[in-house]
This record gives C-alpha cells, sequence and structure tokens, in this order.
C-alpha cells in the first residue's frame, strides 16, 4: 500500500507549479482530482505548448498529469459550484494556484473551505505571496527567474543574463507545496487540525539560492561574479566546470590544482600550490585547463582521473545516457495508458519506498473524463 | 502546534542533499539533530565558497545547518554507538547519506534500526542508487548534472554544455527525501509502522527534466537544441527568451508571436506569422526580436508590454532584487545567531503555515554542542563514559 493511500485532493491549480505538487502527492498514493474549465481546460493542455504533442495535447501536459482524474466545473456556474463544494466536504486536501483574491471571487477561499471543514488542508500557490508591487504579476517561470537573481549564476562573466533552462521556480514551488501539505496531513494525524500553507514562486526560488544570497548577504553585497570561461559555480574556485575534450566534455568537481597538472601532465598547473589562488586565479587556471583538456578524449582523462580519486564524469545528452547500463538499471522510464488507450512513455517518482519503485500505470485525464463517476460517488 | 511538533530527526547526512532536508523538517517545527564525528563534525563544515567562515565552520555550513542540535559520536567507538542506538529507539526519522555498504559495516542500517525501532522512518540518499555501474561513484552535484543530460538545456546553441551555476541536484533531492520521510509518517500515522525512503542525485536530477524527457521520448526527434540566442527552455518556441535591451535585459514568456508584434507596435513578417514556425524558425525569429528590442529601454518595453498582459519581466541582480519593494515586502531575510552570539544574515523557510512566515532564531550548532543535554533529556547517560 502506497504510502498516502485513502487521501484525497481536490485541485484547482494549472500549469506546472501546482500540478507537478500534486502529481507527487499522486505517485505517494493520493488520490487526486483535478477541477478543469469545462471548454478550455487547465491552460497547460494548450497554452504551454512543447514542441511535442500527445493527443494533440501539449506533451508537458501529459507528463505533469498521469494518475490524476478529471473533473470539468465552471465556477461561475451556480450548480457547477455546488457540486465542487460538495466534493470539497468529502476529502482531505484542496489547492490552488489562482492570482490573489481569485479563489475569493469563486467561492472557494480558504476562509470559506475551512468554515464548511475544519480540517481541510488548503495549498495556495502565488508568483510573488498576496501583498506588494508584485502581488498582481503573472506567476511565470521564467519572469520569476530573471527578477530572483538567478540568471547571473549559470554560464560564463560577459555572456548576459542566463536563464536555467527548465521551469525551476514551479518545479521547487511544486515541491515545497508539497513538503507543506504533508507536514499538514503528519499534524493532522495527531491533532485532526486542517491548515493553510501558502507558498509562492518569488520565495522558493530565492530559498533554492540560499547558499548564494547568504553568501552576498555576508560578503557586503559585492557583485556576483561568474568566471570567464567553464563556469559552473559563481562562488567556487577552479577546476569546478565543464571543459572540452578531443572528442566531447569532461566534468570536474573538486582536485587540487597541482595534482591535477601532475595527473593531466599538465606543468602549468604546478605554480598554483597556494589554495587561495586556485578561487582568486581561477579565471587562468580554468584557461589552461581548457586548453589542455581538448588534446585527448574524454575517456582517456576518465582513464587517469577516476583511478586518482578525482571527482569527474563524462557528460552525457539524452541519447547516450538513456542507453547506459547506468540508467537502464534504474528503470526509470515507465509507460502509462489512457482511458483512450493511448500510451506514452514517461519518468516515473524518484522517490522508492521500501525498496520499491512507485509505479502507476495510468496516464493523464481526458477532460472531464470523471464527472460522471464522481458525481455518482460522491452524490453530487 | 508547529506542523511537524514532537517529531525528531536524526541525522547522519553530510554536505546538502540530506542537511537540505533536514533543514525544512527543522523549519516545519520537527527536533533535527546531527550525529557528526568528535572534533571535525561533519564535512559540510568545511566546504568553503569565497573563503568565508563564521568560528571554525563554514558560512554555507550555518546556511545550511540553522536551527539544528548537534551530538558528536565517534561511530567506531562502541560506547558512542551504543548511545546512538538509544536514540535510535527514540526518534522517528533518520537520514544518511553514507555510500552503499558504510551504514551496513556500522550496524545502523536499515534492518538494524527497524529492529531496535520498528516506528523509524528511515531515509538515504545516494548518488546513483545501489545498483549498476554508476552506483559506487560519487554522488555529486556538477557531476550528476553532467551525466544526466541537464547540462544541454541552459546555455545557447554554440555553448558548451552549460550546467546550472547552483546545486541544484542536490536541493532537488532533499526536497524528494523530505517528500518520502514526510509522506511514511503520515503512513505511520494511520499503521504505527515506519519505513525506508530512499532517493539518489540522478532519479531527482531524472525527474527534474520530467517534462522535457517525456517530450523526448515521444517524439521521433533527437535531443533538444538550445536556441541559437537568449535561450531560456530547448522545447518552448519564439519569442520564450530573454533579450537585452538598450541598458538591460527583458524576459519574455509565452504569447502568440502577432499579439507580442502589435504590442510592440512592429509587423510581423509573414513567413513567421503560422504557428509552426514560431519554433522551427526560432532563431532568426528570436534574433528579428532581439533587433527590436535592442532600440528602446527596458522601462519602455515594460511600460507597453505589461500594461497590455504581455508576461515579461525585467532582468534583475541580487543589488536591485533586494532593493526593490516587491521583494522587501517577502521578509525573506532573517538573522541567526550562533550560541556564541555572532549574527548570519540569511533567508527564512518559503513555506508559510496558517498565515504566518516561519522564522526561527538558532544557527548551526557547534560539534557536539548538545552532547549533555540530549544525553541527560533522553536518558543515554546510564552507559559508561
Amino acid at each position: 500500500m502506497k504510502p498516502l493511500h485513502g487521501i484525497t485532493v481536490v485541485d484547482f491549480s494549472q500549469f506546472l507549479s501546482g500540478p507537478s505538487a500534486s502529481l507527487r502527492l499522486a505517485d505517494l498514493g493520493a488520490r487526486v482530482i483535478k477541477v478543469e474549465h469545462p471548454e478550455h481546460g487547465d491552460i497547460g493542455r494548450n497554452l504551454y505548448m512543447s514542441s511535442v504533442r500527445i493527443n494533440e495535447e501539449s506533451s508537458f501536459f501529459y507528463a505533469i498529469n498521469r494518475n490524476k482524474e478529471s473533473f470539468a466545473a465552471n465556477l461561475k456556474d451556480e450548480n457547477d459550484l455546488a457540486k465542487v463544494l460538495k466534493l470539497i466536504d468529502q476529502v482531505d486536501v484542496v489547492m490552488h494556484n489562482f492570482r490573489p483574491g481569485v479563489a475569493k471571487r469563486l467561492g472557494i477561499s480558504y476562509e470559506t473551505i475551512k468554515q464548511r471543514k475544519p480540517s481541510i488542508i488548503y495549498g495556495r500557490i502565488s508568483g510573488y505571496g498576496i501583498e506588494g508591487p508584485w502581488a498582481g504579476k503573472p506567476g511565470q517561470d521564467l519572469l520569476v527567474q530573471s527578477i530572483s537573481g538567478l540568471t547571473w549564476l549559470s554560464g560564463n562573466e560577459g555572456n548576459g543574463p542566463v536563464p536555467m533552462g527548465l521551469a525551476i521556480a514551479d518545479i521547487f514551488t511544486g515541491a515545497h507545496l508539497a513538503q507543506g501539505i504533508l507536514a499538514a496531513l503528519v499534524r493532522r494525524g495527531i491533532n485532526g487540525e486542517g491548515a493553510l500553507i501558502e507558498v509562492n514562486m518569488m520565495e522558493s526560488i530565492i530559498d533554492l539560492q540560499f547558499e548564494a544570497i547568504t553568501t552576498y548577504l555576508q560578503d557586503g553585497g559585492k557583485p556576483v561574479k561568474r568566471t570567464a570561461h567553464n563556469n559552473a559555480h559563481a562562488y567556487l574556485g577552479a577546476p569546478y566546470g565543464i571543459y572540452q575534450t578531443s572528442n566531447g566534455y569532461l566534468a570536474l568537481a573538486m582536485g587540487q590544482i597541482p595534482v591535477l597538472g601532475e595527473l593531466l601532465d599538465c606543468p602549468d598547473l604546478l605554480k598554483y600550490r597556494e589554495k587561495g589562488s586556485w578561487f582568486t586565479q581561477r579565471d587562468e587556471i580554468k584557461a589552461i585547463l581548457a586548453k589542455h583538456l581538448t588534446r585527448q578524449a574524454t575517456e582517456s582523462w576518465l582513464e587517469i582521473l577516476e583511478p586518482a580519486d578525482i571527482w569527474c564524469a563524462d557528460v552525457l545528452d539524452w541519447d547516450r545516457l538513456l542507453a547506459h547500463e547506468g540508467f537502464k538499471v534504474l528503470n526509470m522510464i515507465q509507460s502509462v495508458t489512457m482511458s483512450n488507450d493511448l500510451s506514452y512513455q514517461t519518468t516515473r517518482c524518484p522517490i522508492t519506498l521500501n525498496d520499491e519503485q512507485l509505479i502507476s500505470r495510468r496516464g493523464a485525464p481526458i477532460l472531464g473524463e470523471h464527472n460522471a463517476a464522481l458525481d455518482e460517488e460522491f452524490g453530487l | 502546534m508547529k506542523l511537524l511538533e514532537g517529531i525528531t530527526v536524526l541525522e547522519f547526512s553530510q554536505f546538502m542533499a540530506g542537511p537540505s532536508a533536514g533543514l525544512k523538517m527543522a523549519d516545519l517545527g520537527a527536533r533535527v539533530i546531527k550525529i557528526e564525528r568528535p572534533g571535525s563534525g561533519e564535512g559540510g563544515r568545511q566546504i568553503v565558497i569565497k573563503n568565508l567562515f563564521v568560528g571554525n565552520d563554514s558560512l554555507v555550513f550555518h546556511t545550511i545547518n540553522r536551527n539544528k542540535e548537534s551530538y558528536a559520536a565517534n561511530l567506531k567507538n562502541e560506547e558512542d554507538l551504543d548511545r546512538v542506538k538509544k536514540l535510535i529507539a527514540q526518534a522517528d526519522v533518520m537520514t544518511h547519506n553514507f555510500r552503499p555498504g558504510v551504514m551496513e559495516k556500522i550496524g545502523l542500517d536499515y534492518a538494524s534500526a527497524q529492529k531496535n525501532n520498528p516506528r523509524i522512518v528511515y531515509g538515504e540518499v545516494s548518488g546513483y542508487g545501489s545498483q549498476g555501474p554508476w552506483a559506487s561513484k560519487p554522488g555529486q552535484d556538477l557531476l550528476v548534472q553532467s551525466v544526466s543530460g541537464l547540462t544541454y538545456l541552459t546555455g545557447n546553441k554554440n555553448d558548451l554544455p552549460t550546467p546550472m551555476g547552483m546545486a541544484v541536484v542536490d536541493m532537488l533531492t532533499g526536497t524528494h527525501l523530505a517528500q518520502g520521510i514526510l509522506a511514511a509518517l503520515v503512513q505511520r500515522g494511520k499503521t504505527g509502522e515506519g519505513a525506508k525512503v530512499s532517493v539518489s542525485l540522478l532519479e531527482s536530477a531524472l525527474d527534474f527534466q520530467f517534462e522535457v524527457l517525456t517530450a523526448y521520448l515521444n517524439s521521433e526527434q533527437p535531443p533538444p537544441q538550445r536556441a541559437e540566442t537568449g535561450n531560456a527552455h530547448a522545447y518552448l518556441g519564439a519569442p520564450y527568451g530573454v533579450y537585452p535591451t538598450q541598458d538591460g535585459h527583458l524576459a519574455i514568456a509565452m504569447i502568440p508571436l502577432p499579439k507580442l508584434t502589435d504590442f510592440m507596435q512592429t509587423e510581423l513578417p509573414e513567413a513567421y506569422k503560422e504557428t509552426d514556425a514560431w519554433f522551427e524558425k526560432r532563431d532568426e525569429i528570436m534574433g528579428w526580436l532581439a533587433n527590436h528590442f535592442r532600440q528602446k529601454t527596458t522601462r519602455v518595453w515594460l511600460h507597453s508590454l505589461e500594461s497590455a498582459g504581455v508576461w515579461c519581466a525585467e532582468v534583475l541582480n541580487y543589488a536591485e532584487l533586494m532593493n526593490h519593494a516587491g521583494y522587501r515586502v517577502l521578509q525573506m531575510e532573517q538573522v541567526v545567531e550562533t550560541a556564541d552570539g555572532t549574527k548570519i544574515q540569511t533567508t527564512r523557510c518559503p513555506i508559510r503555515v496558517d498565515g504566518k512566515r516561519v522564522f526561527s532564531r538558532k544557527s548551526a550548532p557547534k560539534v557536539g554542542e548538545d552532547n549533555l543535554r540530549i544525553e541527560a533529556e533522553l536518558d543515554l547517560s546510564d552507559l559508561p563514559r
């Protein structure tokens, strides 16, 4: 039995931040019912459009919403709203990522729901919190990245801002919401109380940068400076980075520079005896390394460095990764099937419980697929 | 009552992934006790960035380990180990990130811990799982980013593979560990039984890419290409990306191109009008857009685009961010204090509970700072010293 067996979640959220939280709850055994607008559904079905489609909709939607049910309801319609409230009366968790004020207008605010059901755990996500000049801004991943300072950490000095190429703010905000909801379920198991859990994308992406921001604050606000080339972390010295070789790339995490000089037969590195210089002179050290490492193939460097316990790795793209035994043994890909028999491949939950992988065979729902069944089951 | 009040976590984990999970549980009200080797303590105390120390410990260590206690014990010493076992008997959760086999050798593997305390929730973090050719490799953030394909998503088309410039895989693995542990605690509330929760950096790095991997797995297309300039997402078409303006940078998220160019008061070339072109001719279109954005200041663009409802934002650095009223109103910073009174400014937990922000005043402990108190409180002291 999965750990959240018996927990039911009503999820009004759209796009990625909220739905990624409910996906994790579903992975862990909760039953997740997406409430979607009857015409267009979760806007992630069509607006957040990847270049690949599944079932004529965005493939992203199908990754994010596997193993969920769909209940189509127009919250502006009185009958539909009454049904949704009746459904909420019978569940454990409610969550949404409407902009501030919208849930209240729709009649599903925390205050309303709590009054009906005091033990409810109510999660809400916003872009920037519910007060201040940003409160009304769209909580969109790239925009949050751009405002948060995050774009000055990746890429090289002189590159300008470099966003992280994934919806990282959405994903961490969702992860934080899931943590808060789970912790609230722990407390409810002890004292029966419900809870309000709030997260916002800006706070989550600030939390993600807690190391860099604490350093920045402690350091008297000196500007963050990436390395001139091969940057992998603005606050770490050489050799930390990815380097070109004669046939690919090599990642180097840690290693004493003179030791690397010996191992790689690169005499120019031997003069950096002073540990402090690995940070203060990292640009020139990295330049020497970058030039030197192009002389041989990745495999031959690994053959030298790995036995010497230098932390290094080949740099793989997905084609090579998926063909590798180290990947295959994880059994990370699962095939899921929709009610219309369409199957697609996606990843599984990364958490293993009691040595069992959390697998679920059910694909994403068709919009409104479960209305009739839910009407009957919950007496709506 | 705080959400995790009454829950005690023993943290054998070191560095970032495991301790970041401990930090979130501490923020949510759990009591987190680091079990550290006497003297030097956990390895993370010496992981230093920019040579910044607070006392004998790195600033980074203080960031990750605020609001925790420390119990020093030499796990190779029998008496110390006995005391630790007594601690485990009274704890709710324990976490570690030793390489596969180490806890078995010490006798603190899940089977032993479970015998000692059937209610224990046992969390373990590895680099690459416990099987296969990578199982014994060092689980380090940059290396896992490199192996996982992640480095082909950030930066531009002709750049080297570009890692995300922070320990993002460690952080994500920590959130997964916390999620698994909390779910197991929910279940324990019903069944009374503990559980083992396993996560690895590589699986978390793959989960991180779940959307784009799903796109890749279900098409005949080769792995994704980053855009030539201003790339922000390999699978999203124009205009999604970052553009230089006359005096700074502007980020533009998803919006149909004809709408965008309307608001920019410019004519969209015929060749770019079809939706399919927005992805297929992405580089060309983004280059064309960049030429336009360069001609005016960020403020001018924001004025015309934001008011029209276009999803856009200016790109800020830390100084600009922290001076902004939108940041200050969040009260995202807090001051923590070490036992000897040193104050450190850091961030707070991003999860608000019952309408309240979560603050905690306590910085990271010194190695063994809480031994005496814990021994008295948890009745470990009857063992000979």
